[in-house]
């Protein structure tokens, strides 16, 4: 099991590298906090398969809580942030 | 063991779904589009891998922690999702159609 997810992290190390590509060529400022926003849910994910990888889920989990709402507020101020400015198309 | 098998098949479901989001993100044409590809992908990739893990723990306190990380994605991650596309409506980003696609990104 602990092989499996070593290779389980490769495979979404791979998939967290995709959004970057939006998060530096994206047109607008809501495409670059959409792709932070993608990366932070996948990077919840991989730090979970670390604690399945070294058995000590136990610590991890809550290393996980605590960055799901980390993003979860970031998404939302710098919403709050934004929805009063004026986009430039 | 038969926990371990559908804990296995869910994890390697959720890690699918996540790529699907991704490679929406990148290909879709406006925000719009790309913001309704990896929220609701991402919701249901992230939620599918942590019943996995769910599946393989067995009934912990772990179990439990996860099932709360569970139900904290399933509040926040549309909520995020429908804060950021409510920002840049107001802010005045036109959607795309495909009378204007010359024109948009």
């Amino acid at each position: 099991m602990n092989t499996f997810f070593l290779y389980y992290t490769v495979v979404l190390t791979v998939i967290i590298f995709l959004p970057l590509y939006r998060v530096v060529e994206g047109p607008t400022i809501f495409d670059r906090m959409l792709g932070v926003g993608a990366i932070g849910t996948k990077t919840m994910v991989l730090i979970l398969a670390i604690g399945l990888i070294f058995n000590r889920l136990d610590m991890f989990v809550d290393i996980t809580l605590a960055y799901a709402v980390l993003n979860f507020i970031g998404t939302i101020a710098i919403a709050k942030f934004l929805g009063t400015e004026k986009a430039d198309q | 063991m038969i926990g371990n098998i559908l804990g296995t098949s869910a994890v390697i479901g959720g890690a699918f779904f996540l790529l699907v989001g991704s490679l929406g993100l990148i290909r879709l044409p406006d925000f719009y589009s790309r913001n309704h590809a990896t929220g609701k992908s991402d919701t249901l990739g992230i939620m599918l891998v942590i019943f996995g893990m769910m599946l393989i723990e067995g009934a912990t306190l772990n179990s439990a922690k996860l099932f709360f990380v569970l139900v904290f994605v399933f509040l926040t991650s549309p909520t995020g999702t429908h804060a950021l596309t409510n920002a840049a409506l107001r802010s005045g980003l036109i959607p795309w159609f495909r009378k204007n696609a010359g024109k948009a990104d």
